[in-house]
């Protein structure tokens, strides 16, 4: 792989990196007030027995911001300070640090994610293949409306309506939540089996809306396919059609797929935000909403940085895969 | 045989071509009936429901639909039919403004960096291209809770609009890139036309169908942005959008109390928005890509 692409998709990470951290930072500055400080103004206002946590805290954020400095100055340090994952500390659950919060949250989601975009990606593509494909059985035709009215539904409002038949109507699945009430997370093989079936749901409700956006992107690319010569050039062979669909045809129209899905992750992991909110599941979305009930604006900022980093670098190790995958691809500038 | 007035047969002939043309693009007529449906409903239902219905202690709580109370009424006595009869239009409005700020600012961006290239074209291709793999969601929860308080109906749209111009910016572009080079543009060229006189009076026209297509797909994703921020909360509080209503049914947790009629209807006229849209954006896809006709 030649250094100048490696360094080129760096330096696009790097720069997502940098406007996650630029945003956090001016966004909050630009309506003119700083919310965090009015939000720990408030706090203290509202005083009661809290008053003392509330002033360590201020204490703790003005040392932190050194809010006396000039902003560029703040905004070097806040830069820093992102650059090492350290957020501070939460308004809420003080003294418990974001980036700690964080860390417990993100598996959560990291493995919930993955696993259904991947599920939803590969039926969906070859779903779109099969759609796309004349000799395929008759079924695919009749399922195929239903499955793109699905992908019109965000994820979390299915993920409300297969909690209230499969969940609360039929008591299939678990109501929400990641695992048991009163279990402790840990690696036992008792506590991974609960909360595999605890994340059923969750991971169902992205992987039916996600089926029919990838069937669909991947049958316009298998129209194209089937158009091309070599196509042509291997029925005239007389190859079996199952091959000439599985390694000419579908071969060929997967790997544009997976641009298409270095561009949905973002797209995805918002979807997948709001599910988590759906179900109560122990993830980032859940931590987001929380924070944003409460306005623990250090939690909020911390979450997006992190969410936008993990998403940056996803994208990097698709990006950097895609060419060793598909030697069509070249390095070279369009 | 009797003469047919001139003006009669041009109507007639004019009906004909337009309902020939429905025919010809059954996936654009489809979602055209269906936003035409979501329109009617708050177009008539103010006629029969008034509005009364959508404030708070308006009605009994959590009362099952009923002939008094047509879809029920929610934990706080809100009338559910009157939410959705006066809360579509305001997701509809949100999603059309924040949309038409979003093709506006992408279409200017778009054609300049198609049209002119170089150093412009990197700066905007880039910034799409960066704001488009960050998750909006977040980005929106972050401008939303700074300035939250009392948000309204425009300042939604405004905030959703904040990234809605990204996916308009990339289809325009590229568009625009294929057309540079053809016959007619060079033409202009040399006839001493200049930049904004050939994007304005050649590249535009030719492109109407893509821009209403992005358009509609704009509409389309501002929609699902603001119900996303809205069902975390960030909305018009004292709004009854689609969005706003199904934050407050989660809120006092609606399913696991079996008030199904309290979020199934906003569901259902989501999803009707959202395939209509869709179906729209498909069809004109066509119109504009004849080679699409023959796949359908």
């Amino acid at each position: 792989m030649p250094l100048g692409y490696l360094l080129r998709r760096l330096a696009v990470f790097l720069l997502i990196v940098w406007v996650a951290a630029t945003v956090n930072f001016f966004i909050p500055r630009l309506s003119g007030a700083d919310p965090v400080r009015e939000r720990l103004l408030q706090m203290a206002a509202v005083g009661g027995t809290g008053t003392g946590t509330v002033e360590e805290v201020i204490k703790s954020y003005q040392a932190k911001f050194g809010l006396d400095k000039p902003l560029w100055q703040q905004y070097l340090s806040y830069l820093w300070d992102m650059v090492r994952f350290d957020f501070g500390v939460s308004i809420t659950r003080f003294p418990n640090s974001v980036s700690g919060m964080i860390l417990d949250a993100l598996p959560w989601t990291l493995v919930l994610v993955t696993v259904a975009t991947l599920m939803a990606f590969a039926i969906g593509s070859l779903f779109g293949a099969l759609v796309a494909w004349p000799r395929a059985p008759r079924f695919i035709h009749v399922l195929a409306p239903p499955l793109l009215t699905l992908s019109a539904i965000p994820y979390y409002l299915l993920g409300l309506i297969l909690v209230y038949f499969l969940a609360f109507t039929w008591r299939l699945f678990p109501l929400g939540g990641g695992y048991r009430v009163g279990s402790e997370p840990s690696w036992s093989w008792a506590f991974i089996q609960d909360a595999a079936y605890h994340s059923i749901l969750p991971a169902l409700s992205i992987i039916l809306s996600g089926v029919g956006f990838w069937a669909l992107s991947m049958r316009g690319m298998m129209i194209t396919t089937q158009g091309e010569d070599y196509v042509t050039f291997a029925e005239a062979k007389g190859l079996r059609p199952r091959r000439i669909f599985l390694r000419y045809a579908l071969r060929n129209a997967i790997l544009p797929q997976t641009t298409a899905l270095a561009l949905a992750l973002g797209h995805v992991v918002s979807g997948a935000v709001l599910v988590e909110i759906v179900f109560g599941y122990p993830g980032v979305g859940n931590l987001l909403y929380q924070a944003i009930r409460t306005f623990d604006y250090p939690i909020i900022y911390g979450v997006t940085f992190m969410v936008i980093v993990a998403i940056g670098l996803a994208t990097l190790i698709l990006d950097l895969l895609l060419p060793v995958l598909d030697p069509r691809i070249t390095y070279q500038r369009s | 045989m009797i003469a047919v007035p001139v003006s009669l047969e041009r109507t007639h002939d004019r009906i004909g071509r337009v309902l020939r043309g429905l025919r010809t693009y059954p996936m654009l007529t489809a979602g055209l009936l269906l936003i035409v449906l979501v329109l009617l409903v708050s177009l008539i239902g103010p006629l029969f429901v008034p509005r009364e219905g959508v404030q708070v202690g308006s009605a009994p709580p959590d009362q099952r639909p009923s002939r008094e109370y047509l879809l029920g009424t929610d934990t706080v006595g809100r009338q559910i039919l009157a939410i959705i009869i006066y809360g579509t239009p305001l997701t509809l409005q949100i999603g059309l403004i924040a949309g038409a700020i979003g093709l506006g600012v992408g279409m200017v961006f778009g054609f300049v960096a198609g049209y002119y290239g170089g150093a412009l074209d990197h700066l905007f291709r880039g910034a799409a291209d960066v704001f488009l793999t960050v998750p909006g969601l977040l980005i929106l929860v972050v401008i939303a809770t700074t300035f939250k308080g009392a948000v309204s109906v425009m300042t939604q749209a405004l905030v959703v609009s904040a990234l809605a111009w990204m996916y308009p910016t990339r289809t325009i572009r590229s568009q625009v890139l294929s057309m540079r080079e053809r016959g007619y543009v060079q033409l202009a060229k040399l006839s001493g036309m200049s930049g904004p006189e050939i994007i304005v009076r050649e590249l535009m026209p030719n492109l109407l169908p893509y821009l209403a297509a992005s358009f509609v797909s704009a509409v389309s994703a501002a929609i699902l942005a603001s119900i996303g921020l809205e069902a975390l909360g960030l909305g018009p509080q004292n709004e009854p959008t689609l969005g706003m209503t199904i934050y407050w049914s989660l809120y006092y947790t609606s399913v696991l109390r079996n008030l199904w009629w309290w979020w199934a209807p906003p569901i259902v006229m989501i999803v009707i928005i959202f395939v209509g849209l869709f179906l729209i954006s498909a069809g004109l896809d066509q119109v504009a890509n004849p080679r699409l006709r023959r796949a359908a």
